[in-house]
């Protein structure tokens, strides 16, 4: 009995049907994972810091590594002027991190493999990227897309592909996640089905697979997050650090 | 020729996009390995860098099967 691979990316909803205005609001299974993602990180960091030590025993340890890491990344790539932005960040790849990993446990729906998802969130990064740039270097923002060093007849054509690859950034930051959670799942659901198919005789080959896949998901779950992070970062530091 | 079989040629077409992303993986971690092993101790405060460098030329791979899905499964 091999049940539809792509049976795990249903939104269905839980719970009562809600309507504004006949938008439909109700609660659904990834509404539901966004709040125990939240709900897990919110009790992480108060676990941590309900008794704050000079030297840290085990659960602030460890919210101090989360901490330092994102700190540290976030001061190699933009520089100390981004440092007002470090909650933001912190929050982006907590969510993105939490959402890919608990999409890995069993009967768990993955929100980030709903393109919408990711959209939004890239969009909410690059809106809030290009409204920094203009809030701090007003109109000369648009000097990004004129490099320095550029020989003038080359000038309109480079323009517009600076253009176009500064547009391309939300697709391209949204896709990423996307389709890597899809695919990962995806090839998860056709392995599994694999090894209930293959049975007692065969299917310890799909399932050693499996596990390797499953290992693999884990570091791409994430690395997915700790690239979204950084590649903000890097967006953030185009808008802030703006000396051509 | 009918739609579907026209499909299956685009998805198929669509996949040839990752010996692009073989090569780049390639050049990433070739390069990495040499410089790694010429400049020991300066290769791990790059790792990070390598890890993004991945991601990306990842990202292109996947890039590739979203059009071979759109294609086969959204016209």
């Amino acid at each position: 009995m091999a049940t539809n691979p792509m049976h795990q990316f249903e939104v269905h909803r839980i719970g009562p049907s809600l309507s504004i205005n006949g938008i439909d609001v109700s609660f659904t299974n990834s509404s539901l994972f966004m709040l125990i993602s939240s709900i897990l990180i919110i009790t992480f960091f108060m676990i941590g810091t309900r008794k704050v030590n000079i030297i840290p025993d085990k659960i602030q340890l460890i919210n101090e590594i989360v901490f330092n890491f994102i700190s540290k990344m976030i001061s190699e790539t933009a520089g100390p002027k981004a440092k007002p932005y470090f909650p933001f960040i912190l929050t982006i790849f907590l969510f993105i991190l939490t959402l890919n990993m608990i999409g890995l446990l069993p009967y768990a729906f993955t929100v980030t493999s709903q393109i919408i998802i990711t959209f939004f969130l890239a969009v909410v990064i690059f809106i809030g990227v290009t409204v920094v740039g203009f809030a701090k270097n007003g109109i000369g923002f648009l000097k990004i897309f004129a490099p320095s060093g550029v020989p003038i007849f080359l000038f309109p054509i480079i323009v517009a592909i600076e253009i176009i690859s500064f547009l391309s950034r939300p697709v391209s930051l949204s896709v990423r996640l996307f389709a890597n959670m899809l695919a990962g799942h995806t090839m998860l659901k056709v392995f599994g089905g694999f090894v209930v198919s293959l049975g007692i005789i065969g299917g310890w080959l799909p399932l050693s697979f499996s596990v390797a896949l499953t290992a693999l998901e884990i570091l791409v779950a994430f690395l997915q997050a700790y690239v979204f992070a950084v590649l903000s970062c890097i967006y953030l530091n185009d808008a802030l650090n703006m000396h051509h | 020729m009918e739609l579907e079989a026209a499909k299956m040629i685009g998805a198929g077409l669509a996949a040839i996009a990752l010996a692009g992303v073989g090569v780049g993986m390639g050049t990433i971690f070739g390069s990495y390995l040499s410089a790694a092993i010429r400049n020991p101790s300066a290769a791990q405060k790059q790792f990070p860098t390598l890890l993004l460098g991945f991601a990306l030329t990842e990202a292109i791979g996947l890039f590739a099967l979203v059009i071979a899905l759109l294609i086969l499964f959204a016209f």
